[in-house]
Formats: structure tokens, sequence, C-alpha cells
């Protein structure tokens, strides 16, 4: 036997539907034998899980509220995934905002109505997101240290930091010495949807984002430069393209993005900082995956956060109903990650087998 | 104070093994031309391989040995998704993470709290260790260290001095000239990354099974994404990466360390982290451009058929 492999040349809309088809069932398949060789029957567990988020009114209420932070943060890394810069600290900008945030309502809160509070809170969280962004964006460019590393590692120092912050110098007086800062006065909470917890104000600032990057990424000079820094960094320089500024800019949105994030998380859900693993589960990393999926068009977002705050909130009912560690979802997300890129593959190239003689 | 500076050694030497191990394989499949940023995932498997092994048979060798195994083994897909398939190294290599974490989590969960009965044991090397303060600080260890250190003496000798030293890097430098030279790129590749995948799962076994004698997830907290940064570091040579590993083992030992001067332990564990960045930006400031990298690092490399 043999395998050919030959470029394809014309890539139409219906190859990258198929291939995109094609790589989540053989990732729901592939997940199906992880489920099996644990003890776990594959079909219950995966229809517990897409019943458990899609398959009630509450589940799709749930879906969305944990959409919205996707939705954040996801936008906002296929701009950095466009330029290739690899933002793997999307976690901790997050983080950085709802710090801020709750700096800004703790302080401010008290003496301000919501409609002025609010708005700081959310500037204050996209500043918080935006600065610690930048480390990264400036680390790159003016040293050319790796923002992999970077990123991450601000994500460990960060998430250290907070902690120091709640049980020490902004511990709660009203926490009876439970690690959490006081609560949020009212004004600085945001309002709900009646019947659910799904914070609108940040899910309208999120739509908004979407709608504002999609237009820059594809209809204006910024969403050009950042496509030619992204695909031939040596063009970039010869077409006079500012690096440095650039990246800047990608980072500030990336980073502000989830930074925003942060404060819908804490106004909107927590109403306190608390430890990170309670502010995040793990949104920033799984915002990756939701980038990725949406094949870095930030319309198609919409539609990827909406599939993976399912698979977060299904994951919640499988390991409620069948004990499963919480881990269990980030095989979910390694499993479609890899069968998302060997798509990739199999869209850009065409694979032939031919069968031969022995020898030939 | 003696008894102090003697301790602090011992243990910055066994907290740089395990950095020092996966470092190790991390240089040699880069030096390939395949950058693994899966580290982090394969030392998780390792770990909790080990210990699961060493649990039910109480042997830390065969412990060791199935580490071997199952990282070498889950290395291979990030070897054919980014080899065979010529896919992005860098989601790859995330989605590998993503993956050893969570299924160390899924399996290693019926082990938390349950502590072994047995470490690996200490090697003290006779008359070595009877040196005073020399001999405790080097030469009464677990085998992991001796082996981290023989582990680096061999692969900086084979990949400056021998024939396959050359390949390696002749993969990574120049991928097509290698393969005009009747050498299959991809084989040589494929052996790098899972011989990185094998030596990272060691790396975990250390941290199950004789750095600590208990599983707990997430336990590898950020070592293979520091290993990826010393490989930097290290300029690609394996005699550097010792030097980056044990400081690195000082640097986790310094937390406990400074504990009881009243500064707050969330602040000290920010050290290993803050320390990755100035080590990497003290780097990237005396000699940027003159950086060992290997050329086609990370570039996916198609077989040639015109």
């Amino acid at each position: 036997m043999n395998i050919k492999v030959t470029e394809r040349i014309d890539i139409l809309p219906r190859h990258s539907v198929l291939s995109l088809g094609f790589s989540l069932g053989a990732g729901l398949l592939a997940i199906s034998s992880i489920f099996i060789i644990f003890g776990v029957n594959p079909l219950y567990a995966i229809a517990k899980i897409f019943s458990g988020s899609f398959g009630s009114l509450y589940g799709i209420k749930e879906t969305i509220t944990k959409a919205i932070p996707f939705i954040l943060i996801g936008s906002g890394l296929t701009l950095a995934f466009r330029a290739k810069f690899w933002n793997i600290g999307a976690e901790s900008q997050l983080l950085m905002g709802a710090m801020f945030g709750t700096w800004v309502g703790l302080n401010w809160g008290p003496h301000l109505p919501a409609p002025v509070i609010v708005p700081l809170m959310f500037l204050a969280g996209f500043v918080g997101g935006a600065l610690w962004g930048l480390i990264p964006a400036i680390l790159k460019v003016k040293f050319s240290i790796n923002e992999i590393i970077t990123t991450l590692m601000l994500n460990y120092i960060c998430n250290e930091f907070i902690k120091f912050l709640i049980v020490g110098p902004w511990r709660g007086k009203t926490k009876h010495g439970f690690p959490y800062t006081d609560d949020l006065p009212v004004s600085a909470t945001l309002s709900l949807i009646p019947g659910s917890r799904i914070h609108y104000v940040t899910l309208l600032i999120a739509l908004a984002t979407v709608i504002t990057l999609g237009i820059a990424v594809y209809r204006t000079r910024f969403g050009y430069e950042v496509r030619v820094i992204g695909e031939n960094p040596d063009a970039a320089k010869y077409s006079g393209i500012d690096f440095f500024r650039t990246t800047l800019i990608i980072m500030i949105i990336s980073g502000g993005a989830a930074g925003l994030a942060g404060v819908g998380e804490v106004a909107g859900i927590h109403h306190y900082l608390s430890y990170p693993e309670s502010i995040s589960s793990g949104y920033g990393f799984t915002a990756i995956i939701v980038a990725w999926l949406a094949k870095l068009n930030p319309f198609n977002v919409i539609l990827s956060a909406l599939f993976f705050a399912g698979i977060l909130v299904g994951g919640d009912a499988i390991q409620i109903s069948l004990g499963l560690p919480a881990a269990t979802v980030q095989i979910f997300n390694g499993t479609l990650l890899f069968f998302l890129i060997m798509g990739d593959f199999f869209l850009k190239n065409r694979v032939t087998l031919q069968w031969r003689e022995k020898g030939n | 104070m003696e008894d102090i500076i003697i301790s602090v050694a011992q243990r910055t030497l066994i907290a740089g093994t395990p950095l020092l191990l996966a470092t190790i394989g991390e240089v040699i499949c880069e030096r390939s031309g395949i950058l693994n940023l899966g580290v982090e995932g394969v030392m998780a498997i390792g770990a909790v391989t080990a210990f699961i092994i060493t649990f039910t048979t109480g042997n830390p060798w065969l412990g060791m040995i199935a580490a071997i195994v199952a990282s070498a083994l889950i290395s291979i897909i990030h070897a054919f998704v980014s080899i065979t398939l010529q896919a992005s190294q860098v989601v790859s290599g995330l989605a590998l993470t993503m993956l050893g974490l969570g299924i160390s989590g899924l399996v290693g969960k019926p082990y938390i709290g349950k502590p072994l009965a047995e470490k690996m044991a200490t090697w003290p090397i006779p008359v070595l260790s009877d040196i005073p303060i020399v001999g405790v600080i080097f030469f009464d260890h677990s085998p992991f260290f001796y082996m981290a250190i023989i582990l680096a003496l061999i692969a900086w000798f084979v990949l400056q001095y021998t024939r396959l030293g050359i390949t390696i890097r002749s993969a990574g430098e120049n991928p097509r000239a290698t393969e005009t030279q009747g050498i299959s790129v991809y084989k040589i590749r494929y052996w790098c990354v899972i011989i990185g995948g094998a030596l990272s799962g060691m790396a975990g076994a250390h941290l199950s099974t004789s750095y600590s004698k208990s599983w707990i997830e997430g336990m590898t907290a950020g070592r293979g994404w520091i290993v990826i940064a010393l490989t930097i570091f290290a300029l690609w040579n394996p005699m550097r990466a010792m030097i980056g590993a044990f400081l690195f083992g000082g640097i986790f030992v310094m937390q406990y360390l400074l504990q009881p001067l009243g500064i707050s332990p969330n602040l000290l564990a920010m050290l290993p982290y803050l320390s990755t960045l100035l080590v990497l930006f003290i780097g990237a400031l005396y000699d940027s451009r003159k950086l060992n990298a290997p050329a086609m690092l990370a570039e996916p490399y198609r077989r040639g058929e015109r």
C-alpha cells in the first residue's frame, strides 16, 4: 500500500465544513474510546454532556452564562493568533481584570450609582487585562523573548498574587476569616436576566466586541496588518508595518477583552474576589480552542463559544453523575484540539491510497 | 549553620533533578527541529504512572520504567501530528499538555491522599559519600540524580561529537540537506520526540516517587513550562542545562528557606516564575542575536517530492 499526499490547490467552503465535521466526529470517537478505557459508557457520558447543557432551559441558560467569557476571550485571541502571537496568558489577563474591577467596585462603589460605577469597573478591568497583556508584547518585540513562556509565567505569578491579596491585605472583614474580599456594594453588581445567571451587560459587551473585531479583521487596514505580520513577517517589515505598534495594539485588545470577562465574572456572578480557580474555570485556556475551532474568525467565535460552554456545563453534569474529576474536561479539550489541527492537514492536502505490489 | 548549608545544597540538587531530566529531553527534541510544548502534560503522565505502578507493586523501579513507557507513547501523538501531518507544533504541544493533565487527573483521582509505603531509596556512593560535607551534598542521592547527571553528559557528548549527534542537529538546521544524505528526517525527529517524552516521564517519576511520595493533581506545578524556558537558557546544550536546572532547583528550595522570615508564602511561590522571566530577560540582553536556536525549530518539514 502506498499513501500519496498532494497539496490541494483549490480549497472550497464545503471542504472546510466537511473537514470540520469529520474532525469533530473523529474527536468524539477518540474521546469515546478514552471513556471506554476508564470504564465509562461513552454514549451515556456524551449524551449526558449535551443533555446537561442544551437539553433543558436551565442548561441553556447556564451555557449562555459560561459562553460570555469564552466569547470575549476567544474573539480577542483570534486577533493575537492571526498575528501568530501565542497568547497563552488569557487566564491571568482575566484575573487581572477581575482584580482591577473588584478594587474599583469595593472602593468607589459605595459612593457612586450603578450607571457610573459599572462602566468604571469595566474600564478598570480592560486596563488591568491590557497592562498584563502588554508585558509579553513588549518583551517579545523589543527583546525577542518567547511570548508562550512569558504569558504562562505571568499566569502563575498572577495566581499567587491574587491568593496573596485575598488571604492578606484584601481579606474581607465581613467574611469571618475566609479568604475572600468583602461583597461588592449592590450598585457595583450586574443585574441578571430574571431566572438565570446571565449578566446581560457583559453579554452585550461581548457581542459588540465580536462585531467590532470582525469588522476590524476583515475591513480595515489594521486587520490587514495583523494578517501580514502573522503570515509573512518579512513582508510586513518591508511594507512599512510598524511591528511594535501593531503588536501592542493586538495585545491591548486581546488582554483587555479577557479583563472585561474577568469583571463580568466577579460583578455578575461571584460578587467578591476569591481563589483564582473559582473565579475562572480555565476560561483562558479553553478559549484557545474556542478561537481555533472558530478558524480565527471573530464571528464564528459565538458558535464555538457556545459549544465549549456546553461542554463545560455538561462536564459539570457528568462529574456529578459519574463521579469524574474536573480534569475530564481537559481530556475533552485536548483531544478535540488535536483532531481540529489534524483536520487542517486533510483540508490542505489530498491524501490518496494506492494499492501496489510489494517492492514496486 | 553548616547543617543548613549542607541541607540547602543537597535539596537544591534534588529539586533540580526533574528539571534537568526534562530539559535534556527537550534539548534533544528541539535540536532535531521539533518544539514540544507538551512537557507539562507528559511530565504529569509520568508522575501519575510511576505513582500508580509503585503503589500497586511496591517497586519504584517498575514505576519509573512504566512512566518512561507511558510518556514516550503519549509523545508519539505530538510526533505524528507535528511531523507526519506538519501541523502547528505550538497548538499540538498545547493540546498534548491539556490531554496529559486531563488523563493524569482522571487516572490519579483514586490515589489522592494515599502516600507510598516506600520512596525510591537513596544510593549513598561507597567511599565518596563518607567525605565530609561534599559527600553528603553530592554523593548521597536517589538514583534519579545520578542518572540525570550521566544522561546530561551522554546527551552532550552524543550531540556534540558523534555522527548521530550531527545527524540530529542537521535535521534541525537543514532538513532538506539531511534528506539528500539518505537519512530520513521524519525518523530522526520521531525518535527525538519519543526520547524527549521518555525523559519528561522520568522527571515526572522523580516528582511522585522520590521528591515526594504522594500524588496530587497538578503536582508538576508549571515545571514543564520552566523546562521550555531552561532549554532556551541552556542554548540547546545539555551541559548548560545542568547550570540552569540546579539554579532553579535552588530557587524552589529558597521558597521554603525564606518562609520563616515571615514573607507571605504566596509571594515566595512566585519566585520560580519570576526568575524564569528574569533569566530570559538577562539572556535576551546579552546575546539575543547569537542565540544558538536550531534554524528550523518549529518549522514543519515537508518531504520533498519535486
